[in-house]
């Protein structure tokens, strides 16, 4: 019996005392800190997804607190919800930022775009881009390889096993951006997610001349310029024979998505037209429940 | 020509080598030592080592096609590698039930709940047998009579060279008899001429490197030979050390398992002497006549700290002028 | 025993389906595409239009800053455009299109066959004459040799080696080129020797080329200070680094060149350019192409116009066989596979390799198995299972710590897989994220 109660004694003790060291540790090494920077980050997603520009959320509140005013600091995960927890924790005013989401700009699918060679190496993007051009005949055109996939930790964009390009699932995508970091080729942009998800732009990053771009894919932008002249709102810019619209300018008006020859220019979940025969195709490029 | 040319980074040939290849040589270099224990225990060392086979490539192969839902590879020859290993590692009378349960921990608990062939951090077969040690030790060391012991005797069971080193060195038998073999214990155990013609053929076949076998064999030489000549008892004789138990079993064949061993050359050594000592230690001052495979286990928890602390030999470090 | 680096290495089959087959000059095509990028460095500025009549020899691009090279047309005729092609980096770049008329030559140009061995060039008029020509490392490297023939101040060359290895497996043009142009070789090995003006020049030929060793063993003893050294068959041994470890014993440190341990290495092949630069005022325009392979018809050694569509040199070997995976532009290991055969032979072209698709197709890559060939194989003394690994989670401080910029590329690794783990593939691409970090670090 005096064994148990000695074991038990020594042991407690033993537990007690490194207790109370551990104790006395943690008060006398104890960090300062602003206890506003725990509140603000209590009050952020946690995804540690860097889409802030901070390396994680520990650091974006640090930053937050720290700041005079939100303008430059926004979070989109969290979005405007988030920015306004944050505001009045620190009794600042959120700016209103425009959701962004993430947009694919190729179209060459297998159909369209077809494949000249077989690519063997490793499957990744990265290194099929330091290697070559690219397994068809656009050497500017989506690799298909899935490094934006493996990129998302909010399982927003997956690789179409049929067409071999990119998707965003519109309700998942925070705009992190972190695809457009892993994409090689420069693909994937942030755009404005537009009113009621709507938005228009150049589903194509091909610089090639005209002629050299439509013989490898059949929608490529081949830089004509009629989508330009025809925008009344000078949003559309050409460059390096390809045409790029400014989300800023764009009223979605959509004259730009009729007059384009190649079908180039997407316009996404507008209702469908009316009366012209002519409308173009309504490619749903991107598609979620 | 139709095809589409292919593409990929260089380089565009490769050696042929591959995992099953490299299995194979393992398995072949088993066969002389096989084929002393076929001699030694007839039919009960066919039966084990043939159910223990089974036994392994039958949980793999369920296991990761029903468990894991993925695709069994079982023919790229590990899982009957560590089939053989482990009947060479126990009893040849071991009841059935308990070389099964042997497998199943082996291969489903040390190999594939680490995530597979690459991945475990212990040797599956090493692992198993000690499992089996420390939870049947009865039926784990009582060791058959061989076949070839006068019959005579009633013994049903002998003991082996290092449980009479340990406690009767004077009924030792002659060491000519340990190196050729036919002497009581696991199959493994049997024939250090066997398994030295097995290490022969695996460096033939650069299957492995010189640097673990022999790390560990000068260890264990040096270590009880400087003991013996302070005080040449049997206890201490590095001929009977080298020859007896499983010691050749394990520095040919367990403790070379690229998985988990080193894997540099400096790596290699360091493992290789750390399981020379801990063999020694435990054979002279431990509770068990045989230090091996806990050597071994030890030595595999260290081996992911040996391989970030060695670095191969840079080009570039040695200046000599030629 | 023969001489030989003394980390790593393979021996891969050596195939030479080519060897002894004597070097036939292509006809001149009816069109040539000649690259106005066939070196490391910028890019040539072109000097000519659409429209512009050229000889042989005739400038068609400038060199761009120091570390560039010249180059020449290959053909006389008249330019059509210049315009974007498909050449061996698996990119377009801009290349000057030529309709071929006849075959004028510059005038300067020697095209007599008699060997000239006298020079009374000083070493800095030498050099100059080899800028101009436009010569690069032929060994596939295509380094700009005047460049490599300028030690940066305060560093001295002690010793030229001559790269005569032609270590890859399937490659024989340098060996045929040994054979046929001996004469030709030394006398080019001395006028280098008077630019570097170091006493002594090692050739390197590996041993499977014992007729070369013994011909050139032979016509060395003619010139004091040169010497000839067999060499081990063994995969990288011609690796600069490998070599100059070799012949010399002393090992390039990492991150330094090999002038630092006074070494230059040349090719064979940019010797023999550099001979007909300096004595016949031949700018480099044409080189020696293996074309090979287990299933072509007739493999050969061919000496091609540079600008020549690669599909005329397989055609003159049989053509395309009927089980054709992959073509690659340079030897197995270290060469380039093609996306096309319509792209132009450049100053760099050794080879042309054609293998079978059930050789060429890659296996399925399984997990690393840590048998640790990979590390014994490596030339270069790294832990490539380790950098694979640390450049798929981007870990770029420990893949700089572990050397990954020492790799050399040359694939032994890669080749010894068990597990067919693409190693190569993702050492590159850390070597490229973490070689742009460091850059970034010293702006």
């Amino acid at each position: 019996m005096s064994v148990i109660l000695t074991a038990v004694a020594t042991l407690g003790a033993i537990g007690a005392g490194s207790a109370g060291i551990l104790y006395l540790v943690s008060q006398k090494f104890k960090v300062e800190e602003d206890p506003r920077i725990q509140e603000v980050q209590d009050s952020l997603p946690a995804a540690n997804c860097g889409g802030c520009g901070f390396p994680g959320c520990a650091a974006f509140a640090a930053a937050c607190v720290k700041a005079e005013n939100l303008e430059a600091l926004n979070c989109p995960v969290g979005g405007e919800a988030t920015m306004n927890r944050v505001a009045s924790i620190l009794g600042l005013t959120a700016t209103k930022t425009a959701k962004k989401i993430a947009v694919v700009r190729c179209s060459g699918s297998c159909d369209e775009r077809p494949r000249l060679n077989l690519y063997d190496g490793a499957s990744k993007c990265s290194i099929a881009a330091a290697l070559y051009g690219g397994d068809t005949g656009c050497s500017f055109g989506c690799l298909g390889l899935g490094d934006c996939e493996e990129s998302c930790t909010f399982d927003a964009i997956h690789i179409n096993p049929v067409t071999m390009l990119p998707e965003v699932v519109e309700d998942k995508c925070t705009a992190c951006g972190a695809c457009v970091k892993a994409c090689p080729k420069d693909i994937i942009e942030l755009r404005k997610q537009g009113p009621k998800s709507r938005r228009i732009y150049v589903s194509c990053v091909n610089k090639d001349k005209g002629g050299v771009a439509k013989k490898a894919c059949n929608v490529a932008c081949i830089g004509c310029s009629k989508c330009q002249q025809v925008c009344p709102f000078d949003a559309i810019t050409i460059e390096n024979n390809l045409a790029y619209i400014d989300d800023d300018k764009c009223r979605l008006c959509r004259k730009c998505v009729v007059v384009c020859p190649t079908h180039s220019i997407l316009e996404l979940h507008f209702p469908p037209r009316k009366e012209t025969p002519s409308a173009a195709k309504e490619e749903e490029a991107t598609v979620t429940a | 020509m139709e095809q589409k040319l292919i593409v990929s980074p260089s380089p565009h040939i490769h050696s042929g080598d591959t995992i099953q290849r490299n299995m194979v040589a393992v398995l072949i270099a088993l066969i002389p030592a096989f084929l002393v224990a076929l001699y030694t225990f007839r039919l009960d060392a066919l039966l084990v080592t043939a159910l223990s086979i089974l036994f392994c490539i039958g949980f793999e192969y369920l296991i990761v096609r029903f468990v894991m839902k993925k695709e069994p590879s079982i023919l790229d020859g590990s899982a009957i590698i560590t089939g053989v290993l482990l009947a060479f590692n126990v009893p040849s009378g071991l009841p059935v039930w308990i070389l099964a349960l042997g497998a199943l921990f082996a291969i489903g608990v040390v190999k594939l709940t680490f995530g597979g062939l690459g991945n475990n951090i212990f040797n599956p077969a090493i692992a198993g047998r000690i499992f089996l040690l420390i939870s049947f030790p009865a039926q784990m060391t009582s060791w058959p009579a061989t076949a070839l012991a006068e019959s005579a005797t009633d013994a049903v069971s002998s003991a082996t060279v290092l449980g009479l080193l340990k406690h009767s060195p004077e009924t030792l038998p002659a060491l000519q008899q340990m190196f050729l073999g036919f002497e009581a214990g696991s199959l493994g155990e049997m024939s250090a001429a066997a398994l030295l013609l097995g290490l022969a053929y695996l460096l033939w076949k650069r299957v492995i490197t010189w640097h673990i076998p022999v790390s560990i064999l000068a260890t264990v030489a040096l270590f009880t030979g400087i003991l013996f000549l302070i005080d040449p008892l049997p206890q201490y004789n590095p001929l009977i050390h080298l020859f007896s138990g499983g010691l050749m079993l394990g520095a040919v064949f367990m403790a070379t398992d690229y998985v988990t061993s080193p894997l540099t050359h400096k790596g290699m050594i360091i493992y290789g002497v750390g399981i020379g000592f801990i063999t020694v230690a435990i054979r002279l001052w431990g509770a068990y006549p045989e230090g091996i495979s806990f050597a071994i286990l030890l030595m595999n928890a260290f081996t992911p700290l040996i391989n970030s602390y060695t670095t191969p030999k840079r080009f570039g470090e040695a200046v000599k002028h030629g | 025993m023969l001489k030989s680096f003394r980390i790593g290495g393979i021996h891969p089959k050596e195939n030479k389906f080519s060897a002894g087959m004597a070097i036939q000059s292509i006809a001149v095509p009816a069109q040539v595409m000649i690259p106005l990028s066939q070196h490391i460095g910028a890019p040539c500025q072109p000097v000519v239009k659409k429209g512009d009549k050229v000889k042989v020899g005739t400038l068609l691009g400038k060199s761009v800053g120091f570390v560039s090279a010249h180059i020449h047309s290959s053909v006389s005729g008249t330019v059509l455009k210049i315009d974007k092609v498909l050449d061996a980096s698996g990119y377009k770049r801009d290349a000057v299109f030529i309709k071929v008329e006849e075959d004028e030559w510059e005038e300067q140009i020697d095209r007599s066959e008699a060997l000239v061995t006298e020079c009374s060039l000083t070493p800095k008029e030498i050099l100059e004459k080899i800028a101009a020509a436009g010569i690069v490392g032929m060994g596939g490297a295509t380094f700009p040799t005047h460049v490599k023939l300028t030690p940066p101040p305060g560093m001295k060359a002690e010793i030229l080696i001559i790269n005569g290895v032609e270590c890859e497996p399937y490659l024989t043009s340098d060996h045929q080129l040994m054979m046929e142009r001996s004469d030709e070789i030394l006398v080019g090995i001395t006028l280098v020797m008077r630019v570097l003006n170091v006493p002594r020049a090692i050739i390197g030929i590996e041993n499977n080329k014992k007729d070369a060793v013994a011909r050139f063993t032979q016509k060395a003893k003619a010139f004091p200070g040169i010497e000839v050294q067999p060499l081990k068959v063994q995969y990288p041994q011609g690796g600069e680094k490998q070599l100059i470890d070799a012949l010399t014993g002393r090992q390039v440190p990492s991150g330094s060149l090999p002038i630092s341990v006074g070494a230059v290495v040349q090719n064979v092949g940019t010797i023999f350019a550099i001979y007909e630069a300096v004595q016949k005022n031949k700018p480099l325009v044409e080189r020696v192409v293996s074309v090979t392979g287990k299933e072509v018809p007739r493999p050969c050694n061919l000496r091609a116009r540079i600008g020549t569509s690669l599909t005329i040199l397989i055609d003159a070997a049989g053509g395309l066989p009927e089980s054709t995976g992959k073509v690659i532009s340079g030897g197995p290991m270290m060469g380039k596979a093609l996306a096309s055969v319509e792209i132009p032979v450049t100053k760099g072209t050794s080879g042309i390799l054609i293998l079978p698709t059930l050789e060429a197709k890659r296996k399925a890559m399984k997990d690393c198995i840590r048998c640790g060939k990979c590390v014994q194989v490596c030339p270069m003394g790294l832990n490539p299972t380790l950098l694979m690994t640390l450049t798929e989670y981007e870990v770029w401080d420990k893949a700089e710590k572990n050397a990954i910029t020492d790799c050399i590329e040359c694939g032994s690794c890669s080749y010894s897989c068990p597990a067919d783990r693409p190693l190569l593939d993702y050492i590159r691409l850390g070597k490229g994220k973490v070689s742009n970090i460091i850059r970034a670090r010293k702006n």
